[in-house]
């Protein structure tokens, strides 16, 4: 019998991508990701199966070798560290830059800065390497309301188009790092089931789109 | 505020056994000892805490981190509680037995506490398990501390048994050769463990290496697979030096003599596998079951660690974690039952008594005064009175 290859998707934003970029790979769910309630999900291969789960916790899923494998963005990767996994493949989807932003008309204050971010890993390291010591807010979503409502002075916070930075009158001040989609595996898994997780490795990549990280920002 | 309902609480990481796996471990770590002694290894019981720098000398730069520190009110100094039970070992060996013993061979269990629980494994306090070999450097001792490490795996019992081989020399030669900087080591380290080919090859790009060196450091990453990956990597590495070819040369070695041995183990290869590489100096193992997130057991060679203690010899083993293994065991323990005997003071009860201890059986007195049925108290058997002869009965 071949090994089962449970695969983790990350629902929202990177699903959208993921889903053609699987296509192309040859590997559909057998029922529509969007409108079933369904977590986990048979595809056109049986030994193939898809979770999906929030992005936060793909690495998690397949650091413990619940999933074999996942789709999760550097950002994720970056925040929760990499310990048991493979970053194997960029896949080229749902790219984004991650950067500071704030107010481009108002001085920032002398002092230290306080930061609203969701990935106070990544901002800590990224302020640290420049010598600058910060306050570190938590955040879970709309960041952007944390510097009109004087909660932070800046928000570390991933960019696409730009657009809700503008509506809300903050500009992308700094940047950190371009974020693309990774396709992580299991230590254990690529060790047990070689063959197997080898050949939906193989499947993927070739499904790649290189010209796919220009045109989207 | 104080929480008197919290009492019971175990800090976390922390773990006690109740009946019946405390005895079903406890039987399992003698077992493995006496494997270990018919396979001629020696049992040593390392202390619970040492001097700091002793503790932390020659071992992963990881383990600083997880290791509690105290101060010693006697002397002032700084105390360790181990955290790995391998360099203790290691310090043994070289200080008090290399002088007597050409080859060493030592054994050993215990209890670790680890200051932080490592991202995967919550247990802050395992009960290591392993056997070292000292004083050979030959294959046949790596192959016999493999050996001995599946056997570990198949007595406890754990089937499907995965085992995973490297060798740290094959980047270190690799690296050697590339004539890099030694501080692009760690960050080329770091990029093959994580196996990210997309940031190893912009990272090589960066790099002053032709393009022979920069395809032989990516094509580490992808060297992994079943025993083809060796004939793959001759290819690859044709040019490498000669330290590559003798590393790969002793992968394959250990892999045929294996596997000619173990047929059921699933051998794996994996040439960016490099665990353990401030340390390790050769082969590296790991053995990995199915389901399991992580690798089980692991060990490799390590021929430098004695230096600091005065005795640089070669040295190869393997460690794991005994709670972890009694959590995978294929077979769940089984309650010990006994025999109620009646409390009282009946010479000839109590020679009966004496009797069935005396050839292993449980005998448990009844305190409730029959008041509470024996299955209740453990026990499928009472010892009853059949006329003026007291006897054994199931219930």
């Amino acid at each position: 019998m071949p090994d089962r290859i449970t695969i983790a998707l990350a629902k929202g934003r990177i699903l959208k991508e993921t889903l053609p970029l699987l296509a192309r790979a040859g590997i559909e769910p057998l029922d529509d990701l969007d409108t079933s309630r369904k977590l986990i999900f048979d595809t056109n291969h049986p030994q193939i199966q898809l979770v999906l789960i929030r992005s936060a916790d793909v690495p998690t899923y397949v650091q413990y070798g619940a999933a074999d494998m996942g789709i999760a963005g550097k950002d994720v990767l970056l925040e929760h560290g990499g310990e048991g996994l493979y970053e194997w493949l960029d896949l080229k989807i749902a790219p984004c830059k991650l950067m500071t932003a704030g107010f481009a008309d108002r001085p920032l204050p002398p002092g230290r800065l306080r930061v609203a971010t969701k990935y106070t890993g990544i901002t800590r390291r990224y302020f640290l390497e420049q010598g600058r010591q910060v306050e570190l807010i938590k955040l879970y979503g709309s960041m952007e309301l944390a510097p009109i409502v004087g909660l932070s002075d800046l928000i570390v916070d991933l960019v696409d188009t730009g657009n809700t930075l503008k509506a809300n009158g903050l500009t992308p001040l700094e940047f950190i790092m371009d974020i693309s989609s990774r396709l992580i595996v299991n230590r254990a898994s690529l060790k047990v089931k070689n063959r197997a997780v080898k050949q939906v490795i193989q499947r993927i990549e070739s499904a790649i789109e290189p010209s796919s990280a220009g045109d989207a920002a | 505020m104080i929480l008197t309902h919290n009492r019971w609480l175990l800090p976390d990481g922390v773990q006690e056994l109740l009946p019946p796996d405390a005895a079903e471990v406890e039987a399992r770590r003698a077992q493995l000892l006496a494997l270990y002694d018919r396979w001629g290894y020696d049992l040593v019981m390392p202390a619970m805490m040492e001097f700091r720098d002793s503790l932390l000398t020659g071992t992963a730069r990881a383990l600083e981190e997880k290791t509690f520190t105290l101060v010693d009110q006697s002397s002032g100094r700084l105390l360790a509680v181990r955290s790995d039970m391998t360099p203790q070992v290691a310090r043994i060996d070289a200080h008090l037995l290399a002088a007597d013993r050409p080859v060493s061979r030592l054994c050993y269990c215990g209890h670790l506490l680890h200051a932080k629980a490592d991202g995967l494994d919550p247990n802050r306090s395992p009960l290591q398990i392993g056997a070292e070999l000292f004083g050979h450097a030959g294959i046949e001792a790596d192959i016999e501390i493999v050996s001995l490490m599946i056997e570990t795996l198949q007595a406890i019992p754990l089937r499907r048994i995965a085992l995973d081989l490297g060798h740290v020399g094959i980047f270190r030669g690799l690296f050697i050769a590339s004539g890099l900087d030694a501080r692009f080591e760690d960050l080329l380290f770091d990029m093959l463990q994580r196996k990210s080919i997309p940031e190893l090859k912009t990272f090589l790009a960066g790099l002053d290496l032709d393009d022979r060196q920069r395809q032989q450091f990516c094509q580490l990453a992808l060297l992994n697979g079943g025993l083809e990956v060796i004939a793959e990597a001759r290819q690859v590495l044709s040019d490498a030096p000669a330290a590559c070819h003798a590393a790969l040369d002793q992968i394959a070695t250990v892999a045929e003599a294996i596997g000619a041995r173990y047929p059921q183990v699933q051998i794996h290869c994996d040439l960016s596998e490099l665990r353990g590489y401030d340390y390790h100096t050769g082969l590296v193992f790991a053995a990995f079951l199915p389901g399991q997130g992580r690798e089980v057991a692991r060990g490799g060679r390590y021929d430098a660690v004695g230096e600091v203690f005065g005795n640089a010899r070669p040295a190869t083993g393997f460690s794991t974690d005994l709670l972890a293994l009694h959590a995978l065991a294929a077979e769940p323990a089984t309650p010990r039952t006994g025999i109620l005997a009646p409390a009282g003071k009946d010479a000839q009860l109590g020679r009966l008594i004496d009797e069935l201890r005396a050839s292993g059986e449980r005998v448990v007195i009844d305190l409730s005064d029959g008041a509470l049925p024996p299955r209740q108290q453990g026990c499928h058997k009472a010892i009853v009175k059949n006329g003026d002869r007291w006897v054994v009965n199931e219930v």
